[in-house]
């Protein structure tokens, strides 16, 4: 077969579909669905998670963070009393250095205490979290400076009063303003702002103690640790309707910095074991960012077979579509068949055009696919407020398999055709 | 005489065709038919049906092969030639006319007439003038990009013939050309298929039509699977 023969065979195959046309739509259509859902389908899988894998990246993948928790019992107790006691619980300084200096692999330690207090600057009054920790946070963190300096190692030894806010809590309490040397009042003392910066909006800086409200993450001061612990004291009272509440809390959280992602995974059941035993209650949890970016990653390949699979049942069954309607086909036009096979034409001639015919079916119909299936992702993202993320393997698969489909599905009615003898054939009404 | 100083272009011997239709029911189509047809001759094949006409036909058409026998078309022996090369024989050794013109019917009188040369690989572009040259022979030069269904059955026969011709065949094999056409229309193809045996072609006709037999120079009578008569008319 030479080429003007073949292309002879592809405009008959085209002209013989045109005779019916909305046969060859409605026949299309399964492939379009099917080539349209694989492209869309993991679109919306892989868009989904990529966010939660930002979200777990942000949180640093060689990080292993501790957080304090309230133990369940003792909110019980505390309901039995009624009345008004310090709950002590939580991570300890002890711990922090305990963890610095017996597990093998960490690089630092990052301990953070955190205080929910008003913030005042003249008429102003802001609820915002006081963050106590060391100067090397916003390396640990990715927060960049905005303005002026973070804390240093003389403000922590010194216990200076100086603070550093963020630019949203700037925004509120200076509007307009240079916050830089004013003084803001929080609780008893006044703190001198020295630095602004602009964090990420992660998830660690989510309200640590007490009730989570619907507060505003980034309003956050940072002072020294050693200052937190001066003029906050270690004991938190908080006053809710009457009855009060104290916590004990030395520190809220602890970052550890890992060397490398593999001391992630010796760390992790090294540091649960020694705070296993150290702590009699379960009041503390452990998050490793790098399993959850592992589990999200497995979650995903789980997530894309069973989205790649639906689609590719429905391709398949837009396969069926097609031979079905091949099939019929191959009977309404027996008499064609026996006719070119009077006039010369070879079993193989007759198995390639109605392959032609299958195969521009599959491929029309997987070309329109890859356009609906890249309109369908955006309107996705525009309505449902999803991210979506069309990777180009994804085309290139879908179009792949509705090819394939064609091919695989067209040759049983093509082959079909071809065996047919041409006497009956001619004799077919 | 002179009949007989010109090439023989089908010479069968002894073809028998049998059908088996049950282990009890095997039906002998042809029992042994002995037939020449030299070139330029027009021969009618007349009988009742069931007389193995037909099936002198397919064979003839190489659309079947005979279970015994032997037969040469324009030298080659085609009674036991695989398929293949079977469909290229009759693509380019044998042109049909059918009783009900057997066009493709998405396609047009032109591409219709050139339908023969797809399957000889060749580039239809080069044959064009020569598919016009036989829309014109048949008189529908006018009507080339008409569709089947918008000719009347005479044109349709017509074109029928024009595909005939397109590969120069050795002969041409009618079924019944007239069969499916009123007398008055029918006669005009008939009077196209004498002009065609004037120009040189062989003519094989089927018919069981005695005026349509009585054209031809040679009526072939079958009956039960074998020549029961041949008669020269001229």
């Amino acid at each position: 077969m030479n080429v003007s023969q073949l292309q002879s065979t592809v405009n008959l195959g085209i002209k013989s579909l045109l005779l019916h046309k909305l046969r060859s739509i409605l026949t299309m259509l399964g492939i379009i669905f099917g080539v349209c859902s694989v492209i869309a389908m993991l679109a919306i899988g892989e868009g989904a998670s990529f966010e939660a894998q930002e979200d777990i990246k942000r949180l640093g993948s060689n990080n292993i963070i501790i957080r304090s928790l309230k133990p369940p019992e003792d909110s019980n107790q505390q309901n039995n009393s009624g009345g008004s006691f310090a709950v002590e619980y939580g991570l300890t300084f002890d711990d922090s250095s305990r963890i610095l200096s017996t597990i093998p692999g960490v690089k630092r330690v990052l301990p953070k205490r955190i205080i929910r207090e008003n913030a005042i600057f003249g008429s102003e009054m802001v609820p915002v979290q006081v963050v106590g920790t060391y100067p090397f946070y916003p390396e640990m963190s990715g927060a960049e400076l905005a303005g002026g300096r973070f804390l240093s190692v003389l403000d922590d030894r010194f216990k200076q009063n100086v603070c550093v806010i963020t630019t949203g809590l700037s925004n509120r309490l200076f509007p307009y303003q240079n916050p830089l040397k004013h003084a803001i009042r929080v609780g008893d003392s006044y703190y001198r702002v020295v630095g602004i910066i602009r964090e990420k909006n992660t998830a660690d800086q989510r309200p640590q103690s007490g009730n989570m409200e619907g507060e505003a993450l980034d309003n956050n001061i940072y002072i020294s640790l050693a200052t937190a612990t001066s003029r906050f004291g270690e004991t938190i009272v908080r006053r809710t309707s009457g009855s009060f509440e104290a916590e004990t809390v030395q520190l809220h959280e602890i970052t550890v910095q890992m060397e490398n992602d593999e001391s992630v995974f010796t760390a992790d059941p090294q540091i649960r074991h020694m705070l296993n035993v150290k702590h009699d209650k379960n009041d503390y949890e452990l998050i490793v960012p790098l399993q959850l970016l592992m589990q999200a990653r497995k979650t995903q390949r789980m997530f894309n077979i069973v989205l790649g699979s639906i689609a590719a049942i429905s391709l398949i069954v837009g396969g069926i579509g097609i031979m079905n309607i091949m099939l019929a086909t191959v009977t309404e036009r027996t008499r064609e068949i026996g006719v070119r096979r009077a006039l010369g034409a070879k079993k193989t001639d007759i198995t390639t055009q109605f392959l032609v015919e299958t195969v521009v079916l599959s491929i029309g119909g997987g070309l329109i696919g890859i356009v609906v299936g890249l309109v369908v992702p955006s309107l996705v993202t525009y309505f449902a407020d999803m991210k979506t993320i069309v990777t180009p393997w994804s085309v290139i698969i879908a179009f792949g398999i509705s090819g394939f489909i064609g091919i695989l599905f067209g040759l049983y009615p093509a082959r079909k055709a071809a065996d047919l003898d041409p006497i009956d054939a001619l004799r077919h009404e | 005489m002179t009949i007989t100083s010109k090439r023989t272009i089908i010479d069968i011997r002894g073809i028998r065709k049998t059908y088996v239709l049950g282990e009890e029911n095997i039906v002998h189509a042809l029992n042994g038919v002995d037939l020449q047809i030299v070139e330029g001759s027009y021969v009618a094949i007349m009988g009742p049906s069931g007389s193995g006409k037909s099936t002198m036909l397919n064979i003839l058409g190489c659309l079947d092969r005979p279970s015994d026998g032997e037969y040469f078309l324009g030298g080659d022996d085609v009674a036991t030639m695989e398929d293949d090369l079977l469909s290229n024989i009759r693509g380019k050794r044998i042109g049909f006319i059918f009783q009900s013109y057997n066009l493709i019917p998405q396609l047009t009188v032109i591409e219709n007439i050139q339908v023969p040369l797809i399957y000889q690989g060749v580039d239809l572009k080069d044959y064009y003038d020569r598919a016009v040259e036989l829309a014109t022979l048949v008189g529908l030069e006018e009507r080339l990009d008409h569709r089947p269904n918008q000719l009347s059955g005479g044109q349709q026969q017509r074109v029928a013939i024009a595909r005939s011709l397109i590969n120069d065949p050795l002969m041409i094999l009618a079924d019944e050309p007239t069969g499916n056409l009123d007398s008055k229309t029918g006669l005009e193809v008939l009077d196209l298929i004498d002009q065609l045996n004037e120009s040189g072609k062989t003519i094989v006709l089927v018919t069981h039509d005695p005026k349509v037999g009585d054209r031809s120079q040679r009526v072939i009578h079958m009956k039960d699977g074998l020549i029961d008569r041949d008669v020269t008319n001229r």
